[in-house]
């Protein structure tokens, strides 16, 4: 199968091609050097190493599976608010799909593997390119490329981790604290942002001495339901779904989508 | 609940979220309310689990220890561009750090 799908008539130059594939791969590594932490974060977790790789074949999307392992580490009986946290953040990925859908043009077993591929990393490298014979490319070789290198450190970040022993001596628990900053780091883009994840920790925090492991997360994914009533326009750059069916997006036009989307799993 | 009936149906869930995007028709989520929400949920959910995995013990009591400090440095470290590893094992070396000096 040729990663590419049918390109039409509009044949991408050999130069323009090398460079979508440049940049698919740059993403792909950068992406896959955070799969080692995932896996080492995950066995600290209490996961075993085949529950670790499964989560990296299966969930694939690198914030729910970190929000997925956090909250079954903070208590045995978090699986539901462990599915319910991973699942809410993987509804961005559907609205990723509702676009890439229409610059893909997939029928059948081809679509459940976009769908699965469908992600931050692929949907920002294929809606930054010009045409669609680049974004299609861009897309699919930066979903396959991340999905076989996030695997792959994935599996060695676990190894690693399960032969350290005690994580909080490693300061592990720490690290997952850091990780989940660094995924919000790029989201906070306007004041409202800001203000929503303050909201959403403080609530967090006081809610957790009252309820059980998981619980407080989903309290505070409340939060967000405020941003749907904020009077203000808030200044996010909306998620990356305006993809156009017939011509063109500028490079302009969807720089804000990708720079949105690129810096997160 | 077992962790691998968890870690099954939240793989199932989260491809046929994926799913959806590729049958539905664009109309139904394309409001500029929902698209508010939408952009807003992860946003809620991450600064949720940084509150939670920084200030909160594994019973639930709110709790002041390295990991505080290691989030702290690990904010600096955005503030200052680097990449999302050396942010992570920024945060593990304070922690284990001060840990190792004897600590909470």
């Amino acid at each position: 199968m040729s990663p590419a799908g049918p390109v039409g008539s509009t044949a991408l130059t050999p130069e323009r091609r090398s460079q979508v594939v440049r940049q698919a791969l740059s993403v792909a590594v950068a992406t896959g050097t955070y799969g080692i932490s995932f896996g080492a974060l995950s066995v600290a977790a209490g996961l075993s190493i085949l529950q670790t790789q499964v989560l990296s074949l299966l969930l694939f999307s690198g914030g729910s599976q970190f929000a997925f392992v956090g909250v079954i580490a903070a208590g045995a009986s978090g699986g539901p608010a462990a599915i319910a946290t991973s699942t809410l953040l993987g509804v961005r990925n559907g609205l990723y799909g509702l676009q890439v859908s229409r610059m893909l043009d997939v029928r059948g077993l081809r679509k459940a593997l976009a769908a699965h591929l469908t992600i931050d990393e692929s949907t920002a490298v294929g809606v930054a390119q010009p045409e669609t014979a680049g974004a299609r490319l861009g897309f699919w070789v930066t979903g396959l490329g991340v999905f076989v290198l996030w695997n792959a450190t994935t599996l060695v970040g676990a190894v690693v981790g399960d032969a350290m022993g005690d994580p909080r001596q490693y300061g592990l628990d720490a690290a997952a604290a850091a990780a989940f900053c660094a995924l919000l780091w790029p989201r906070l883009k306007s004041k409202d942002a800001v203000a929503i994840a303050v909201l959403a920790a403080v609530i967090a925090v006081l809610v957790a001495p009252h309820a059980p492991a998981g619980v407080p997360v989903l309290v505070a994914a409340c939060t967000a339901l405020l941003a749907g009533v904020w009077r203000r326009a808030h200044h996010d750059p909306p998620p990356p779904h305006r993809w156009p069916d017939q011509g063109h997006a500028g490079p302009a036009g969807t720089a804000g989508a990708a720079g949105a989307a690129g810096a997160a799993p | 609940m077992s962790t691998w009936t968890a870690l099954l149906i939240a793989g199932g869930l989260a491809f046929v979220l994926k799913f959806l995007g590729y049958v539905v028709p664009a109309s139904w989520l394309d409001g500029e309310r929902t698209t508010r929400i939408t952009s807003a949920l992860p946003i809620a959910l991450l600064a949720a689990l940084v509150g939670v995995q920084t200030l909160t013990s594994s019973s639930g009591a709110i709790t002041l220890d390295s990991r505080a400090a290691a989030v702290g440095v690990a904010i600096v470290a955005l503030l200052l561009r680097a990449p999302f590893i050396v942010v992570v094992i920024l945060g593990a070396a304070v922690a284990a750090g001060l840990r190792l000096l004897g600590l909470p």
